[in-house]
């Protein structure tokens, strides 16, 4: 479960030790819960609280200036290094929200059922907040991808 | 038939690529993609986006977990929050399903079925050493706990007979496995030597017997039919491939 948090997290936060906080916050509250003992998916009860949590993160970052990190660290060394630079720009350009349902389907799987429990929105919701983080994704990577060419 | 008059919305071609549409719709939306191109094109560029997303990130999963993440050391810290069996269960949930990352579509790279091998492992070490609550059904059970955990995981499971090797089945828990649930059976000798039975959805469609050893326990795991096994007991490789012999000659049987 471990390895795939630390996706979703380095996905969702973009910076690797601030994915990694994340994470390791979602395993400390996890494990001092006892709410999990009641039954329940705890895949998808792990992702609820880092979600949370990472709200939690950008609402208090909101109110100071905003650091963008220049540099996607660690960059895929398998994939090529410009698609996942394209990428990882596309998703920092969503809003949260949209950012965590897209991640939530498509990186991690997770039923639209389980995302909108996760985000405690009616599954309508999750849906449309798919449809526009697709469309915005897509856009942004038609966008960048011919000016990347005309460098090389 | 199919109807292809019922048009089909936005909605349904994302349900299409997430795997969220009714069964009995998918060919009419493959026919109306097959007739309108702008839509097929739309569907491919989501799938494009998803491998890209997977291409830049899975290897975050593939990376070593750092040693301020690793479960032992959460677990050591906070304590008194949890006890014994709750936190073995708890415990096992986290460590345990590590391949969660092997996405829907995506093949699983041998390192995902390693990962796997390794999240049976940690289960066997988590529970070997429970005294009182071992398993959630125990072995006298056999019945019962074949047939909840076949209704639970979705495939035939079938706790192997391993008398000719000396060892009883002591029952078996549900446990969550990489892409969906994962039943895990123990088994034990008269002198009290443990072996347990990991299976679990593998995206690998057959791979043969292989040997890993990690902390004083070793495995033994292969693939069958899209089934991922991982046999965990004591080192001793060949004490622990007589057994996996003994379960794998069963599970064909059972499985053919």
């Amino acid at each position: 479960m471990i390895p795939a948090l630390r996706r979703y997290a380095r996905a969702l936060a973009r910076d690797s030790d601030v994915a990694d906080d994340l994470v390791q916050d979602t395993l400390v509250r996890a494990l001092r819960s006892e709410r999990l003992f009641l039954g329940g998916d705890v895949r998808s009860w792990l992702y609820t609280i880092l979600t949370n949590l990472n709200k939690n993160r950008r609402r208090s970052l909101a109110r100071r200036p905003q650091f963008m990190p220049l540099l996607d660290n660690n960059p895929d060394a398998s994939g090529t290094e410009a698609e996942g630079r394209d990428i990882a720009r596309a998703l920092a350009t969503l809003v949260e929200e949209q950012r965590a349902v897209l991640l939530l389907v498509m990186l991690e799987g997770l039923s639209y059922r389980e995302v909108a429990d996760i985000q405690g929105v009616p599954i309508g919701t999750v849906m449309s907040r798919l449809a526009r983080a697709r469309a915005h994704v897509k856009a942004s990577l038609e966008g960048e991808r011919p000016a990347l060419r005309r460098v090389k | 038939m199919t109807d292809h008059r019922i048009p089909v919305t936005e909605d349904e071609l994302h349900a299409y690529v997430d795997n969220e549409l009714p069964a009995e719709r998918r060919g009419d939306v493959e026919a109306w993609l097959a007739a309108h191109p702008d839509d097929a094109g739309r569907v491919q560029s989501w799938r494009a986006m998803a491998d890209a997303l997977h291409a830049r990130y899975d290897s975050v999963a593939d990376e070593p977990v750092p040693k301020r993440l690793e479960i032992e050391r959460l677990v050591r810290q906070p304590r008194k929050w949890i006890y014994g069996a709750i936190a073995a269960t708890l415990v096992a949930f986290i460590a345990g399903g590590g391949v969660g990352w092997v996405a829907r579509g995506v093949a699983a790279s041998p390192s995902a079925f390693q990962n796997l091998t390794v999240d049976a492992l940690d289960a066997h070490r988590l529970y070997v050493v429970e005294v009182r609550h071992p398993v959630e059904v125990p072995g006298n059970e056999r019945a019962h706990l074949q047939q909840w955990l076949t209704k639970r995981c979705g495939w035939d499971v079938r706790a192997p007979e391993l008398d000719a090797t000396g060892l009883k089945l002591v029952g078996g828990r549900l446990l969550p496995g990489p892409t969906g649930p994962a039943s895990f059976l123990m088994y034990e000798s008269a002198s009290g030597e443990r072996f347990t039975l990991y299976t679990s959805r593998a995206k690998t469609k057959s791979a043969q017997m292989r040997y890993t050893a990690a902390e004083n326990s070793g495995a033994m795991y292969w693939s069958e039919d899209g089934v991922g096994y991982v046999l965990s007991g004591p080192t001793d490789k060949d004490r622990l491939n007589q057994v996996a012999r003994l379960v794998y000659d069963q599970t064909e049987k059972t499985g053919g």
